[in-house]
């Protein structure tokens, strides 16, 4: 149980990795990146969690109880917002690349000459 | 390079990296046995000197205020070169002669069930997220949280059927005022606090009496507000322009 | 659910195999969402694994990201995921 969510992240971010590098459409390697970013959620909750500690929330707790660390909170949930945004903007690059070049093979799309 | 060799090669690279990985992870204090300081100081400090009980709000908007503006920023970028992306692609389009592209096929109508279930709900979410917004300092709530969930009780009305309502009632330009409202109030919240010779975003509205209520903590709920009206703003502008391209070809022959 | 968050923190033992069981899922959601082929399969897969991540960071004690997560990750980002195939599948007719 000490290193068991790190386990999981590098597991996520390996799998994420192999989506997107043997990926035959962009749509999936998207997905595939969407996969690799919630493991840093993850990764951040994991670092900042305190055995038996309760949410850093004191409206209806005493204000001295042991709680996890709220930085690594705020640093995850304006990462979870930001990021759908900057992957609505990668899909609308993918819309673009679709329009001009007529293929979504990220394979063939390399080798293309604008 | 061929797919079977890029594979190994991935393979090779990937092992690599878990070894380095696992061999850092050997020098960490463990799952659960958080040392650094900074979290448990701000845990004992935040609600004395903010007046706020949620202590994560008062992280990302007072103590951390500036790194959050920072990512405001990133999602604002993100949908002004969205809509920039998908206008260019836009203005190409309109010299094609129109052609209906499924013209065997008919739209399927909403079912009714789908259609009431959708509009019920639409406008409880919409409180439901303005209730999340205006209460960061005292829940788990905030401004980003409320954005989007706003923002989900619009994007209902289009999966209602009522896609030419989702229209009217969040259109580009509206939406895009109120993002730029959003964002230029949280910006300009620390700039009044510079006017007032206090440093950029300091805490500088009375903080109220009782913590955790809506009138209390000072600015830490004006910005959330600004927050919210910001990001609820950028995804109906996203979902409404990624619709008006999937229309555009049906919308030719109307 | 917020009043229960702050109640989750007594008995240990029980917190331990939740998040053990919810990680097991949460990486098995992951490579389901990767080798799904189909793609509004994956797009269905993603939003189920958006469910399963808010699960998860409910057991960690965060229902501030549970609730961004819970709404980006299984309606916000599937229903622009969607939007972008209907349009680039309907060029494809």
């Amino acid at each position: 149980m000490q290193i068991f969510p790190f386990i999981v992240v590098v597991w996520i971010v390996g799998i994420g990795l192999y989506g997107m590098v043997t990926s035959r459409h962009l749509v999936h390697q998207i997905i595939c990146l969407i996969v690799v970013q919630s493991s840093t959620y993850v990764l951040l909750l994991g670092v900042g969690y305190v055995t038996g500690g309760a949410a850093p929330y004191f409206f209806d707790i005493p204000l001295h109880t042991r709680a996890v660390d709220p930085v690594v909170q705020a640093l995850a949930l304006t990462d979870v917002v930001v990021e759908a945004a900057v992957t609505a903007l990668l899909l609308s690059f993918a819309i673009q690349a679709h329009k001009r070049f007529g293929t979504l093979d990220p394979q063939e799309l390399a080798s293309l000459r604008g | 390079m061929t797919p079977p060799v890029r594979r190994w090669v991935f393979l090779v690279g990937a092992a690599g990296l878990a070894a380095f990985y696992l061999f850092g992870l050997s020098g960490l204090p463990g799952f659960g046995h958080y040392p650094g300081p900074y979290g448990f100081i701000l845990n004992r400090v935040a609600v004395p000197q903010t007046n706020a009980t949620g202590v994560v709000s008062a992280v990302n908007f007072e103590y951390r205020g500036f790194d959050t503006v920072g990512e405001e920023f990133i999602l604002f970028a993100a949908v002004a070169g969205m809509a920039v992306v998908l206008r260019h692609l836009r203005g190409e389009h309109e010299g094609r002669q129109p052609l209906d592209e499924a013209s065997d096929r008919d739209l399927p109508p909403t079912s009714d069930a789908a259609r009431m279930v959708a509009l019920l709900f639409t406008g409880p979410i919409v409180l439901i997220g303005w209730w999340l917004v205006s209460h960061a300092q005292a829940s788990p709530s905030g401004g980003f949280q409320g954005g989007v969930v706003i923002a989900t009780g619009f994007v209902l009305l289009y999966l209602s059927g009522e896609f030419r309502v989702f229209h009217r009632l969040g259109p580009a330009d509206v939406a895009a005022a109120v993002e730029a409202v959003g964002a230029g109030g949280f910006v300009g919240t620390g700039l009044a606090a510079v006017a007032m010779n206090l440093p950029y975003l300091k805490n500088f509205l009375p903080l109220g009496t009782v913590p955790g209520a809506v009138s209390s903590s000072g600015t830490i709920a004006l910005i959330s507000f600004f927050v919210g009206l910001e990001v609820a703003a950028a995804f109906i502008l996203v979902v409404g322009e990624l619709l008006k391209q999937t229309l555009l070809v049906r919308g030719k022959k109307r | 659910m917020m009043a229960t968050a702050t109640a989750f923190a007594p008995a240990t033992g029980l917190m331990d195999a939740l998040q053990v069981t919810l990680l097991l899922l949460v990486a098995a959601g992951a490579t389901a969402v990767v080798l799904v082929r189909e793609r509004v399969t994956q797009v269905l897969v993603l939003s189920a694994y958006g469910l399963l991540l808010a699960l998860l960071f409910l057991a960690f004690q965060a229902p501030d990201v549970t609730l961004s997560e819970l709404t980006v990750g299984s309606v916000l980002l599937p229903a622009v995921i969607l939007l972008t195939l209907a349009k680039v599948r309907k060029r494809e007719e």
